[in-house]
């Protein structure tokens, strides 16, 4: 009699616990799973959203990734299936491999300093972070008037105060328009480093004290104690920067309106997928671009993960132990 | 003895002295890479007090400016501090001259010209504040349309998203249940999930419901609870003390009268904390708005600001006042909950 009443009882409380995630159940499966399955199917469809899609098996797939042995043997980008996608793909990286470890060392660096008991360290803080609460289309407006090589104030400055002659074109120039998106991406680097911050100050102190105590000078103390705590907040910024890059857009978009101009100079991969969805109605197309792109960050998030191992240092977790 | 102790002493005067100097170079790192940070919006602020006429003159100053000038026989000149014979002059500019040189003359005695080197002197100026650039750029677009559907998609999908995640999060906070761990995971699991891998279908879904171009698309997802503000408040929950529940319930409160009269007033900082971010989010957010609403009667700010600047680039001063309008409100929200703020990206940033 006791069990029956105990199981109805613990019954009741899961109907109530399944009862109070209805909300996010019901959200999966018409804003996650299903459009997810949807998509997929798609992807193997052409469907310009006016006729109902035609299914065409891997043909998207095969304009993504034919022509590449041929593209390798000659070295003509005309060979390949779809050359937009890889200069894309290309643009994309290129922007990471720059944003990313200079956003590490800027907000990385300022963190530590940020950290020391200097004279109005909270007004510092507040400073650094502002930038990165009023992200967006605001914010890249204004970049665009600072970057301009004619109206701006960073050519100027460029050549009366730092002398360089011929400073870049930003924006309008096709080799510099990535690293002008770069320069404006580290105005915002405040972001990260109030999490670092977090991270720095999370440090035990016993854990300094100790190494004083062995004699550590403050370098030994940065690269010993300080490096190895912060590799997990280091590792879990990357991971986000690289998922990050992948969907690039609100920037890109404003500052070039929409083109990823000059010369596909800036056409972000998100973006080459936006003008497939939304400018060509080319549904199937970018449903599978979609699923490449969400490939593409499994797969880093994956290998990020299993390179942790190496060198991500967990508290509480002996390294050469496993 | 005291040889030794005039080491030791010098050793810890030697430290202080570069502790000293370490900070100080540390502080005056932090403030120059400070005006940096600042210089932007000091731009953006002075360029949208600019007269057009100074953007196309001398456009990077970062002083709103306009030539000082004289009226001679009711023409203006632009005035000069100039150099003659070692005595300093304020001199009106008459006519440029070959070579580099200029005629001035004093403004009461026009007819008296000197000839000087142009470069050498030195223009001079007078503050130029034009305050009517914001009620111009008001006006120069539907700006409070723009603002109502800001505001609406804002906050009534934050009133959605604080009320589906509290839900969800007292769910997964205060019951067990066979799989609501494993449902669970799969819901952070979609943390990491692209948006663009589920947008097209969720687009064509709309379509066909004729939500296209209206702000539903904005609004209504948000009351079906998202995993970011689901894991932050059940996070939360997690450390409201379970006697609470216990004593309430032995006095006969159901589960929804506990999250109601126990959980929510308990966890008032963690919903300000989602709440400050949610309107942080949908403030700012440009890719959604941009590809559900296309008509100018729906959009929101971002995406009018947006096309504004892509119809009149040329409108700076005016697109640069509308600019400083749009990031007043979560500057604002920042200096007003500093605290709730930093604690939130922190705990959101190190262990989300």
């Amino acid at each position: 009699m006791k069990s029956i009443k105990t199981i109805s009882l613990a019954r009741r409380e899961a109907m109530a616990g399944y009862a109070f995630i209805i909300p996010w159940i019901i959200g999966f499966l018409i804003f996650t799973i299903g459009p997810m399955l949807a998509s997929l199917y798609f992807s193997f469809t052409d469907y310009n959203i006016v006729d109902p899609p035609n299914w065409v098996g891997l043909d998207n797939y095969i304009r993504v990734f034919s022509g590449i042995p041929e593209f390798f043997r000659t070295g003509d980008t005309r060979q390949l299936g779809d050359p937009i996608f890889w200069k894309a793909l290309q643009v994309t990286i290129y922007f990471a491999s720059l944003a990313l470890p200079l956003n590490l060392i800027f907000s990385f660096s300022l963190a530590v300093l940020l950290n020391q008991k200097v004279p109005g360290v909270n007004v510092w803080r507040t400073i650094y972070f502002l930038p990165s609460i009023i992200s967006g289309v605001a914010v890249t407006l204004l970049w665009i008037r600072i970057l301009n090589p004619r109206m701006g104030i960073l050519n100027p400055f460029l050549q009366n105060v730092l002398g360089i002659n011929n400073p870049p074109g930003w924006l309008q120039d096709p080799n510099w328009a990535v690293p002008a998106l770069v320069i404006m991406s580290l105005w915002g680097v405040g972001g990260s480093m109030i999490i670092y911050l977090a991270g720095l100050q999370g440090i035990p102190t016993d854990l300094y004290d100790a190494a004083k105590v062995d004699g550590a000078n403050a370098w030994q103390r940065f690269w010993n104690v300080t490096f190895p705590m912060m590799t997990p907040v280091l590792f879990y910024n990357l991971v986000l920067g690289m998922i990050g890059t992948f969907q690039y857009f609100t920037e890109v978009y404003v500052a070039t309106s929409g083109t990823g101009g000059p010369q596909r100079a800036t056409l972000f991969y998100n973006l080459y997928l936006y003008q497939n969805a939304f400018r060509y109605f080319d549904m199937g197309y970018a449903s599978t671009l979609a699923w490449i792109l969400f490939i593409i960050v499994l797969a880093l998030t994956a290998l990020i993960f299993r390179s942790s191992d190496m060198w991500v240092y967990y508290e509480g977790q002996l390294r050469g132990k496993q | 003895m005291k040889r030794i102790a005039d080491f030791f002493g010098s050793i810890t005067g030697s430290i202080k002295a570069s502790e000293f100097l370490f900070k100080g170079i540390t502080t005056l790192l932090l403030a120059a890479g400070a005006v940096v940070i600042m210089i932007p919006l000091a731009f953006m602020v002075s360029t949208s007090l600019k007269d057009p006429g100074q953007l196309r003159s001398d456009a990077n100053t970062l002083i709103p400016r306009k030539p000082q000038t004289a009226e001679i026989n009711g023409e203006k000149f632009n005035l000069y501090q100039v150099t003659v014979d070692g005595a300093s002059l304020e001199m009106a500019m008459i006519k440029k001259a070959p070579g580099g040189m200029a005629f001035f003359a004093d403004p009461a005695r026009p007819d008296e010209l000197i000839e000087l080197k142009l470069n050498e002197q030195i223009a001079l100026y007078s503050f130029d504040i034009h305050w009517e650039n914001y009620p111009e750029a008001l006006n120069a677009m539907p700006f409070f349309r723009y603002l109502g559907n800001t505001l609406i998609v804002t906050f009534v999908g934050m009133f959605g998203m604080l009320f589906s995640s509290s839900l969800v999060a007292y769910g997964f906070s205060r019951f067990r249940a066979p799989w609501l761990n494993v449902l669970f995971l799969l819901l952070l699991s979609t943390i990491m999930l692209p948006s663009q891998v589920r947008l097209i279908p969720i687009y064509i879904f709309y379509q066909k419901l004729g939500w296209v171009n209206t702000l539903l698309p904005l609004i209504v997802p948000q009351f079906f609870a998202n995993a970011y503000d689901v894991f932050l408040l059940r996070q939360f929950f997690m450390t409201i003390p379970l006697e609470l529940d216990d004593a309430a319930k032995i006095d006969g409160a159901n589960p929804l009268q506990v999250l109601l009269y126990i959980i929510l007033p308990q966890a008032r900082p963690a919903l300000v904390s989602v709440g400050i971010f949610h309107f942080l989010y949908a403030w700012n957010d440009f890719y959604e708005p941009l590809i559900f609403l296309h008509t100018r009667e729906n959009w929101t700010l971002a995406v009018g600001l947006q096309t504004f600047d892509a119809l009149y680039t040329i409108n700076t001063h005016l697109i640069m006042a509308v600019s400083v309008l749009m990031i007043f409100p979560p500057i604002l929200l920042f200096f007003f909950s500093q605290k709730i703020f930093t604690q939130g990206v922190v705990f959101s940033g190190v262990k989300g």
